[in-house]
């Protein structure tokens, strides 16, 4: 009993985690097609967010309601900067973009130990979140419950904010077709922007959640931004539903196998595994027909 | 749209760091030739070389070594020097990569000539600078406990080896009557090497080993095998994690309702520096050390002070930084008993060269090139010190191949 409810929870919150960094790059790759590696940095600009906040607002229990919002903020601003000065020189050249997002990410990692320190920091668990419930012998901590629910508000409102709302109607039309969408008046470089930011800001929330298993350090981007980069392309481009199996099924999966036989091992048949499934299906697990995206 | 170019990109990156890679190995001048040192000693200073990291992620560590080495050549220098020398020191940084600690004691051994240098803090850093300085037949003092099964005619081992550490921990463990114990560690050579001696103590000793789990040094999520942990109610749990893995480890333990009332943990990487940057209050909890900021010796007294007045009264002092000041002062007592600078000649009368450490007297051994030191057992209190809980009670003799414990098998799993 207890070998399969302790993976399959501790996997789910893993899941979650990686839902919260994925969903930013199902937007910004996944709509818009930019392959941006220092998105784990934005993750970790909002774990140092977490950090700082804490500083300020001693009181744990509060700043975590603060730092949610300002790490969405913070890693948001971080995103437009880079679409502004980089990324919008590029939007034809994908793999350019790979590699000068690279190079982005070792700076913002350069930038965090110059500022901060190369050991990690403390980032103080809030009262309400320290502790476990028991579920059939797995100590689930709440701090993990907190993650997933964090993950599907997350979704829920993204995916709100795509259907139902005039700038998600906005969204959708630049990506699938531009030059139309330009022609009913809407204004493509402000809407790329947006999305831009919605997409690191949500990386930025991802931070503050990584930030309670761990505290924070220059590195904790380079740890999530292969994961998310493989449940983006798994769940296929351009949906959200896509995302949200993959995301959960790599969590499960990796919980596993760790479970089975090691961390280490556990990373390396996870990856296997999606190699084999993308072999199979290359276009992931939902394709969009009508879209901009080849 | 995206598989293609993402190929090409992947064989231009792999050619890249082959290209780097083949010319890190191709600047290697110093090997072969050797033997003849340009270490000049006719003047009134001598040249020492302290090789630390002080950029990279190993910074924060290697810096405090540096600090305690800078304050033991400052203190000799006002002694009158080392034979009358005054020591000059060339300091490099070594940027947390053994590539550069390789090619960075390169340059201090052949084109800054220094008669010793100091310093290396991970395994990977010592293993990369053996080759050059035995092939410069330099010498180096490692400061640093590790993982064991080396000795080096060219280095001297002033951390502790597994005997010294490690065996000690689980004699206290016995001691406190343990019978099942958990294993803990990051996946690299120190964690894997230390658990596989533990393994075969511990079945000398009669305790049970319950569980065994490794993370990659990069991932910090342990609460998968945390929960094994729970699970299994071990006694006590053996942490050979290294580095920011330990805060999500500890992060992970108290969470999931572990304590040290239930199963605490005995660490051989937390010290002084890292007990307050664990985001959880950590007190009872237990670490494995030779020296620890709370030893009672006037030397320790001394030691503390003087590094406070010169670094600032806010900075603790820990077992590395102890054990390189401990290597410089060693170094001096070297040369003195060789009456030389000459790396044959010291290594000739190493053996029972001593020196009243803050830790204790230590001890050279001539023939392995390690000291001979206490082993000791601190529990965490609240203000963060170690409350020295146990002790060997007098100095072990280093055995870094474990050749005195019948009980060790280098072969077996």
């Amino acid at each position: 009993m207890d070998s399969f409810t302790t993976p399959l929870l501790a996997g789910t919150a893993t899941g979650a985690l990686l839902l919260i960094a994925a969903l930013g790059l199902a937007l910004t790759f996944g709509q818009m097609g930019v392959i941006n590696m220092a998105h784990g940095e934005f993750l970790m600009a909002g774990a140092y967010t977490a950090f700082v906040t804490q500083q300020i607002v001693t009181n744990a229990d509060i700043s975590i309601v603060v730092a949610l919002p300002a790490a969405f903020v913070v890693a948001g601003l971080l995103g437009l900067l880079l679409e502004v000065t980089v990324i919008t020189w590029m939007y034809r050249r994908p793999l350019d973009t790979l590699l000068v997002t690279v190079g982005v990410g070792l700076v913002l990692q350069q930038l965090a130990k110059d500022i901060f320190g190369a050991q990690g920091d403390p980032v103080r668990t809030p009262t309400w979140l320290d502790g476990n419930i028991d579920v059939f012998g797995y100590h689930w901590p709440y701090r993990q419950m907190f993650t997933i629910v964090l993950a599907v508000m997350a979704l829920i409102a993204l995916a709100a904010l795509l259907k139902y709302s005039a700038f998600g109607r906005q969204i959708r039309a630049t990506v699938q077709n531009r030059d139309l969408a330009e022609t009913v008046g809407i204004r493509t470089r402000a809407v790329d922007r947006i999305t831009f930011f919605i997409g690191s800001g949500l990386a930025g929330i991802g931070g503050v959640a990584v930030s309670l298993i761990s505290g924070t350090n220059p590195r904790l981007g380079t740890t999530y931004i292969i994961s998310a980069f493989l449940v983006v392309v798994a769940g296929g481009l351009g949906q959200l539903k896509g995302t949200v199996i993959a995301a959960f099924a790599v969590g499960i999966a990796t919980s596993f196998f760790a479970d089975w036989t090691s961390a280490s091992m556990a990373q390396v048949a996870t990856f296997a595994l999606v190699v084999v499934f993308l072999q199979l299906r290359p276009q992931g697990l939902f394709v969009v027909r009508s879209r901009g995206l080849a | 749209m995206f598989s293609p170019p993402t190929r090409h990109v992947i064989g231009t990156v792999v050619a890249l760091t082959a290209t780097l890679s083949l010319s890190a190995c191709g600047n290697k001048d110093g090997d072969g030739s050797a033997a003849e040192s340009c270490v000049d000693t006719s003047g009134d200073s001598i040249k020492l070389g302290f090789l630390n990291s002080t950029s990279g992620a190993m910074a924060i560590s290697e810096q405090t070594v540096r600090d305690s080495l800078t304050l033991a050549a400052e203190e000799i220098n006002a002694d009158g020097g080392i034979l009358g020398k005054e020591i000059e020191f060339v300091e490099e940084d070594g940027a947390s990569d053994p590539a550069v600690f390789a090619e960075k004691i390169d340059k201090l051994l052949t084109s800054d000539c220094v008669a010793a240098v100091f310093g290396g803090w991970t395994s990977a850093s010592r293993k990369a600078m053996l080759p050059v300085v035995e092939a410069n037949n330099g010498l180096l003092f490692y400061p640093v406990q590790y993982e064991g099964l080396e000795a080096s005619e060219n280095i001297y081992y002033t951390g502790a080896t597994t005997n010294q550490q490690i065996i000690p921990a689980m004699d206290f463990l016995a001691s406190e009557g343990v019978e099942t114990l958990f294993l803990a560690g990051s996946d690299y050579v120190f964690p894997r090497t230390a658990n596989k001696i533990i393994k075969q103590y511990a079945a000398e000793l009669g305790i049970e080993i319950v569980g065994e789990e490794y993370v990659p040094l990069d991932d910090d999520d342990w609460t998968t095998q945390v929960a094994k942990i729970v699970d299994a109610e071990p006694d006590f749990v053996f942490n050979t994690i290294n580095g920011s893995s330990n805060v999500g480890f500890i992060k992970a333990y108290y969470e999931q309702g572990l304590s040290p009332e239930t199963s605490p943990i005995i660490s051989v990487s937390i010290a002084e520096e890292e007990a307050p940057a664990m985001g959880k209050d950590v007190t009872g909890q237990y670490a494995a050390w030779n020296y620890f900021q709370s030893v009672q010796s006037p030397a320790n007294d001394v030691f503390i002070r003087a590094f406070q007045d010169r670094f600032g009264s806010d900075r603790p002092t820990s077992d590395p930084m102890e054990a390189a000041y401990t290597s410089l002062y060693l170094y001096k007592n070297l040369v003195e008993a060789a009456d030389s600078f000459d790396v044959d000649d010291i290594n000739e009368s190493a053996d029972g060269v001593s020196f009243d450490a803050p830790e204790g007297t230590v001890t050279i051994d001539g023939d392995n090139h390690h000291i001979a030191k206490t082993g000791l057992i601190g529990q965490i209190n609240a203000d963060n010190q170690f409350d020295i809980v146990w002790s060997s009670e007098e100095p072990i003799e280093p055995d870094p191949f474990l050749e005195g414990y019948d009980w060790w098998d280098p072969t077996a799993e």
